[in-house]
């Protein structure tokens, strides 16, 4: 372009959803996502999972965090992922998962669209590196 | 992105697709090939919108009071388009945006269309870039455009110089009358908010405040001018004062405490004042073709910089170019002309 500024960054929404206040990991994978040179949108505490479709949708972003310790991830995540099909959002957003997710629940999860699940103690490379690769752009 | 991706966007955006505008935005953003044309074709769409800059130090409440402004908007029946711009990291080029979070009353509710940029640390191309968005959000019918950026340096007032009316927000105990003349901010601002007003001091602000505005006034009616020394009405601060320079705004100041609401209201019929003034007095399409002068300037700029930056690496790029120079075989002045001597050659050509 003759503007030569084409710059593409990485955007990401970091979402914590539903009744779970825990957002110390949330924190540090927005930090460690800025680092990295993302720009990184977070979504504050209790979200919906509509409003999460609706700051996704809006943002336009490349990549989708659901940072989720509640358990209730079996309700929520499809909920989101069914909202950002009815945008037309699904195909380019990578919808990641991080948290607590029991072993049992994963291949449901992925079935449902989850890109990738990651649990406690992954270290940060590892997601930023899978975001890297798998982002649709 | 192809013509017929360019098409889409537009049709998109046009019919009132939200997944179109986020993404015409994002296009925009990153000057994805084509951009152009697509702001191009979004252009011939524009002039329904009322934009709204708000600017103010981190933490003064502008995401709040933008939030609370967005809501009254919408009770009204209009719909509302946000841009909120934050810094990004000069290091990493990162950047955490966290403006998104204030945005509890909104929730759910489409037709705010809200959308975190970071100022990618290109000069001048943030305006730019935001400008184009504030194109895509009015063509797609946007009724009220609301920009919202930390008022820290020229950057940031270039960005809300692309508003209609600008907004500035102060806390209350932010420094003394000196500190409200340090940055500029009294020139740019239409309107004053002091948020917080419930804090202690807010009575102080919103005195000192209106005393530094009423200088500005003066020291502008005295320069243009001494007709009415006699008439000067007593600038007592009621809406549209009747004072000899009836085409001037008086720029006025509100009171608010964002996060319970309080003020929200009286602010909006101040801003729907200021525009209908704009209005009768032939001011707004003055700021228009303002902006679009500064705007077709500034995509020349860009546009010349690319050509010569090409320029430069086809004279063996600019390390090479800072060799010459700094063994004083060459100076700067010789260097510049030497790159530019075939472009200027060419102009020259083409003319005769």
């Amino acid at each position: 372009m003759s503007t030569g500024q084409e710059q593409r960054t990485i955007r990401c929404l970091v979402a914590k959803v539903g009744l779970d206040g825990h957002d110390r990991g949330a924190h540090v994978i927005a930090r460690a996502f800025r680092d990295a040179g993302f720009e990184v949108i977070y979504s504050g505490l209790h979200r919906a999972p509509e409003e999460i479709v609706q700051a996704a949708v809006q943002e336009d972003v490349d990549v989708l965090g659901i940072s989720i310790l509640s358990g209730a991830h079996n309700t929520l995540v499809p909920k989101v992922i069914e909202g950002l099909k009815q945008y037309g959002a699904f195909e380019d957003t990578l919808v990641i998962v991080g948290g607590i997710v029991p072993e049992e629940d994963r291949a449901d999860l992925k079935a449902a669209g989850v890109a990738e699940i990651f649990g406690p103690g992954t270290p940060m490379q590892e997601t930023i590196d899978f975001v890297r690769e798998n982002v649709s752009r | 992105m192809s013509e017929a991706a360019v098409d889409d966007l537009v049709t998109g955006v046009l019919d009132g697709e939200h997944r179109a505008l986020a993404r015409a935005i994002t296009n925009i953003e990153n000057r994805e090939p084509g951009y152009r044309d697509l702001v191009s074709a979004l252009h011939a769409h524009t002039g329904g919108a009322e934009v709204i800059g708000v600017t103010g130090s981190p933490g003064a409440g502008k995401s709040t009071l933008v939030d609370k402004l967005a809501k009254q908007y919408r009770d009204r029946g209009l719909t509302v388009g946000v841009i909120a711009v934050d810094p990004s990291s000069p290091y990493s080029g990162g950047a955490v945006l966290g403006d998104r979070i204030r945005m509890a009353s909104n929730v759910g509710d489409m037709e705010v269309f809200f959308r975190s940029m970071s100022a990618r640390g290109q000069l001048g191309g943030l305006s730019t870039a935001t400008g184009d968005a504030i194109t895509a959000l009015d063509a797609f019918g946007k009724d009220r455009i609301i920009v919202e950026t930390v008022g820290a340096g020229q950057n940031e007032v270039d960005v809300v110089r692309t508003a209609d009316t600008v907004v500035v927000l102060v806390q209350p105990g932010s420094g003394d009358d000196v500190q409200m003349l340090k940055a500029g901010i009294l020139e740019i601002g239409d309107v004053f908010v002091v948020n917080k007003a419930d804090m202690d001091g807010a009575a102080t602000t919103v005195t000192d405040l209106r005393e530094m505005l009423h200088l500005r006034d003066g020291s502008t009616a005295g320069a243009a001018g001494h007709h009415g020394l006699g008439s000067m009405a007593d600038g007592s601060a009621g809406n549209g004062d009747e004072g000899d320079d009836a085409d001037d705004w008086d720029p006025q100041v509100v009171e608010t405490v964002a996060t319970e609401g309080e003020g929200i209201a009286a602010l909006i019929d101040v801003l729907d004042d200021h525009y209908a003034h704009l209005r009768e007095t032939g001011e707004l399409a003055r700021r228009e073709r303002t902006r679009y002068a500064e705007k077709i300037r500034q995509l020349l700029r860009a546009d010349a910089a690319a050509l010569l930056e090409a320029e430069i690496e086809r004279h063996g790029g600019m390390d090479a170019l800072v060799d010459e120079v700094q063994a004083r075989e060459t100076d700067p002045y010789t260097v510049a002309d030497r790159i530019l001597a075939p472009i200027a050659d060419c102009v020259e050509g083409r003319r005769e």
